[in-house]
């Protein structure tokens, strides 16, 4: 049992958090904003699993080419990945959310789910 | 079920099924006519359809759909809690943060690190990373925001001419109450962040940053210049044309550039594009014209979800 993994349980908290508002809340809106902090968390946990204490960021600075001089440099590039594609899947959820307003009036997943399944607006 | 739940077929996995089958633009005209029909003509005609007494009761129904919410409310509130559980319980049997002998810490990064400047010519190890040695990731990324632009468009772009007519009335009503601080601030503050953005993009493998994070800065002077000044001057040089021509450019010549991977045998060594020396301008091979790509397609990307979102058009 090691307590001090601090990075790693907040991300895990957070999660936790952005978990239950996108399967607890019937707006759509909160459902897309726990999405994303579900992508935040999982950012968080990459970049701390990446970290080495008392290392530099990967950029070879004065010719140094020791392994043993730079933090762990492919989470990062696995952020960078993962941010892009969040932003990406967020727009294509609102403008999927913007369409359905605009047919149903409301934000309410269970609304929307009566309206559709009556076949009325 | 879903016919009997659904006469009239107006549901949307109804459509998309219709869609599929007819495999037109049916989709869209459907959705544009639903939205422009008066809202009471169509729940008079399904009163009146003669099917109705093969539907299921309207209470049985609604019964039915407050347990199954009463159910899936419990459900989803006892999996949040346990999943949670679950996972900060995990994260205290992993390896401690920061340790050097971490088993992520392994002979890829020994690799990456030791050898990536040499390889790559990148001073910045992660950009040689991910725009040499796993650069068809990235292209797959640059896609991938490519793909959501275009599907954004698809979704919101105003198609009847009643709702462009409102969007311009909004437009025009927006632009009579400018506001002379913002537009000041921005005259003054746009070039610098231009600026910036090119700098980083331009130094993505000498220093910190990268196609991604200066498209951001470069998309964010563009949407700024948007607030300020309303789409009738930003739409002056950003139209859809521009906008189609620079993305599909730019992800063509990324596309082309690491094709030669397919030549040689998806071995990079017998290249006839040399690293350079790293630390200048003008070196890393093709990483730097990547990054540049890379920037142009988020700048782009995130100008055309603004200007989606808030205009309908861009």
């Amino acid at each position: 049992m090691d307590l001090t993994n601090y990075f790693e349980i907040a991300a895990m908290i957070l999660f936790g958090i952005g978990l239950t508002l996108l399967l607890l809340n019937r707006n759509m809106i909160k459902k897309i904003i726990g999405f994303s902090m579900t992508d935040s968390a999982i950012f968080l946990y990459l970049a701390a699993k990446g970290y080495i204490s008392g290392r530099k960021a990967p950029i070879v600075t004065d010719g140094i080419t020791a392994a043993e001089a730079y933090v762990n440099p492919i989470p990062s590039g696995l952020v960078l990945t993962g941010i892009v594609v969040s932003v990406a899947g967020s727009a294509v959820l609102l403008a999927l959310t913007v369409r359905l307003y605009r047919m149903y009036h409301t934000l309410d997943l269970d609304e929307i789910t009566d309206k559709a399944r009556k076949g009325g607006r | 079920m879903a016919r009997r739940l659904d006469p009239k077929g107006q549901s949307l996995y109804a459509r998309f099924l219709r869609y599929l089958s007819e495999g037109d633009d049916r989709l869209d005209r459907e959705v544009m006519h639903a939205v422009d029909a008066p809202p009471a003509q169509p729940a008079a005609e399904t009163v009146k359809a003669p099917e109705l007494p093969a539907r299921v009761p309207e209470a049985v129904v609604r019964r039915h759909t407050r347990a199954a919410r009463i159910f899936y409310l419990v459900a989803a509130a006892l999996m949040a809690a346990g999943i949670s559980l679950l996972l900060i319980l995990t994260t205290t049997d992993l390896p401690s943060f920061g340790d050097d002998g971490n088993p992520v810490n392994n002979e890829v990064v020994r690799r990456y690190l030791e050898d990536g400047m040499r390889e790559t010519g990148s001073v910045n190890l992660v950009t040689g990373m991910i725009l040499d040695y796993r650069a068809f990731d990235t292209l797959g990324e640059s896609n991938v925001l490519f793909t959501a632009a275009c599907a954004v468009m698809i979704l919101l772009r105003a198609g009847n001419r009643e709702e462009r007519i409102e969007i311009e009335a909004d437009e025009r009503m927006e632009n009579r109450n400018q506001d002379p601080i913002l537009q000041t601030v921005t005259r003054l503050l746009v070039p610098l962040i231009l600026m910036f953005g090119c700098y980083v993009i331009l130094n993505g493998h000498l220093s910190p940053g990268g196609g991604f994070s200066g498209g951001a800065v470069l998309g964010a002077a563009m949407i700024l210049y948007l607030n300020a000044f309303g789409s009738g001057s930003a739409g002056r040089f950003m139209t859809l044309a521009v906008h189609r021509a620079v993305t599909v450019t730019a992800l063509s010549f990324y596309a082309l550039s690491k094709a030669y991977s397919f030549f040689t045998g998806a071995n990079h060594l017998p290249s006839v594009i040399t690293p350079g020396t790293p630390g200048n301008l003008f070196s890393a091979g093709l990483i730097p014209y990547l990054n540049i790509c890379v920037g142009l397609v988020v700048c782009f990307t995130m100008y055309a979800f603004f200007a989606l979102f808030r205009k309908g058009d861009i």
